[in-house]
């Protein structure tokens, strides 16, 4: 007998690693399971319209989330509208435009390190430019600073996510369009960017829920931790939901750690429907292109 | 040996991707109205040559063309000439058929639009796939996706959006080889009813084609460099039937009786 194929040892292996595999899941699952079941035991008798409509206050019965969850759609839209053409823009240039040179190398090793750099940095960096040196403009510690500083934050997911859609638009494509005599542009608008599109909207609304939990960058260009009103212009001091939450946890009343438990659950509830957007536009993307 | 009647005219063409040499030294002149076939193994240059033609080249980063082309006797690479403006004059047929992922009606109508055509759209549309025997398949699924099509009719489409714009010279990089023997058939005989009114390079694989629809055939081989590359050039370029039947070279002898390759 030249070979002894030992298929029952094989197979032990096989089920063995399966099962390890499942058990990594599985864990992974039971932790988040728990800390859901945690907070909407915690949360859920405290959630009400009430709840979502009043402003902050000393009292935990009457306090509400509608400041930070305000100020959090300001930040997310301003977020949004500062950071997407930007960073398609530039998605655009380095992966459609650029030549291959020292100085397109150089611009993409700094995004790869950007995307690491910790959002305190960030912060930092949002606090000396925005609220202090840019204070005429923004208003110091205002919903527009908090939006600029977010704004880099999330630029490098956004920049790396279209580049990474523009490169499964299949380059026969391109070909096609300039072998038509199509100038670069046309082809870009024609063809590529149609088809990236979904693709580039599902990393710019996860580079989105990035933000909307970002909590230190926040605290650190000096975001309020009580705010009484709801911002109605880019300039106005604000809150956040991630800020609301961690100010009702250090307060010592047991109401206000009902409180934060409940801003947790909306937290949650606006993070997925954002990626449930996302995976909407994905299946559609993967639809056009079969 | 330039003739009067050349479209294109390729002097002592080398390509260089990088600093590796790819093609050396192809002359040759493609006559007006007539189609010729390259033909040759995998890496003699053939693709390389063709898409010097239409100055596809340009879009790699790393290409470089020495020697001269020229294009109804104006240097094809020399600084009036701009590239975007030639390939609405040179058309190009690609390897595998890569229609828009838009209707069949978008697919013939965006190089019109694009190169400002001003004429009935629904004619040239129209006209576009009548001449490539497209039309009468497609004519009640106008809107439908080109990709919903079978690729013979793809590859068709393809060749309808390039005659669309009105053309001098089509040049075709394999144009069958992800085709089916019949669909395969179709397009040969497509290529034959379009000699005349166009000028035609065909790149192919299959010396059969070649021998069926060309003119005039160049035959391409390859040699290894010390660096161990391959470095493309031109064999012999000659009337068909000489290429095929009375060749001067021995490797062309070999090549077209299947000797190797």
């Amino acid at each position: 007998m030249l070979f002894n194929p030992q298929l029952e040892r094989r197979y032990l292996w096989d089920n063995l690693f399966a099962s390890a595999t499942w058990i990594a899941t599985g864990l992974a699952i039971l932790v988040l399971l728990v800390l859901l079941a945690d907070v909407l035991l915690d949360g859920s008798p405290r959630l009400s319209w009430q709840f979502i409509t009043s402003l902050p206050s000393r009292k935990p019965e009457l306090a509400g989330i509608a400041a930070a969850l305000g100020g959090s759609i300001w930040l997310l839209v301003l977020t949004a509208l500062i950071a997407f053409p930007i960073g398609v823009g530039a998605g655009l240039y380095l992966e459609e435009f650029s030549i291959e040179s020292w100085w397109s190398r150089l611009i993409e090793i700094n995004i790869s390190n950007l995307a690491g750099v910790p959002s305190i940095i960030y912060g930092l960096l949002g606090l000396q430019v925005f609220a202090r040196w840019m204070q005429p403009l923004t208003g110091g510690r205002s919903v527009l600073t908090g939006a600029l500083t977010l704004a880099l934050l999330v630029l490098p997911v956004i920049i790396v996510s279209t580049r990474e859609a523009l490169r499964t638009v299949p380059d026969g494509l391109r070909q096609a369009g300039f072998a038509l005599g199509a100038t670069r542009w046309q082809v870009v608008s024609a063809h590529v960017l149609p088809l990236a599109l979904p693709g580039i909207m599902t990393g710019t609304i996860l580079a989105l829920s990035r933000a909307i939990g970002e909590t230190a960058a926040l605290i650190t260009i000096g975001a309020l931790t009580f705010v009484p009103f709801i911002p109605n212009n880019p300039t106005s001091p604000f809150t956040a939901l991630p800020i609301q939450i961690y100010n009702w946890v250090s307060r010592p009343q047991q109401g206000f750690h009902v409180n934060a438990a409940a801003g947790i659950i909306i937290l949650m509830v606006v993070l997925m429907m954002m990626n449930a957007t996302a995976i909407l536009l994905r299946n559609r993307f993967q639809k056009t292109l079969t | 040996m330039q003739s009067p009647t050349a479209v294109l005219s390729a002097r002592s063409v080398s390509v260089y991707y990088g600093s590796s040499l790819a093609v050396r030294q192809v002359s040759l002149d493609i006559p007006r109205g007539e189609i010729v076939a390259f033909i040759g193994p995998s890496g003699c240059g053939k693709s390389t040559i063709l898409r010097c033609f239409n100055r596809m080249n340009d879009l790699v980063a790393s290409a470089r063309v020495e020697g001269q082309i020229t294009y109804n006797d104006r240097d094809l690479y020399g600084p009036k000439v701009d590239a975007v403006a030639i390939r609405s004059r040179i058309g190009m047929v690609f390897q595998r058929p890569n229609p828009f992922p838009k209707s069949i009606y978008e697919n013939i109508a965006f190089g019109a639009r694009i190169n400002g055509y001003r004429g009935n759209m629904d004619e040239l549309v129209e006209g576009s796939l009548r001449r490539a025997a497209l039309w009468d398949e497609v004519k009640d699924k106008l809107r439908d996706s080109g990709l919903a099509l079978s690729g013979g009719q793809q590859q068709r489409l393809c060749i309808a959006r390039a005659v669309a714009i009105q053309p001098e010279v089509i040049l075709m990089d394999e144009p069958c080889s992800a085709l089916d023997p019949i669909s395969t058939l179709r397009i040969e005989e497509l290529i034959k009813e379009l000699s005349g009114d166009y000028t035609i390079v065909i790149v192919t694989h299959n010396m059969q084609q070649a021998s069926r629809v060309s003119d005039r055939t160049a035959f391409f081989n390859a040699e290894a460099t010390d660096a161990g590359s391959k470095v493309g050039y031109l064999v012999e370029y000659d009337r068909t039937e000489r290429i095929f039947h009375e060749p001067a070279q021995e490797a062309t002898r070999d090549y077209v009786t299947g000797r190797f390759g």
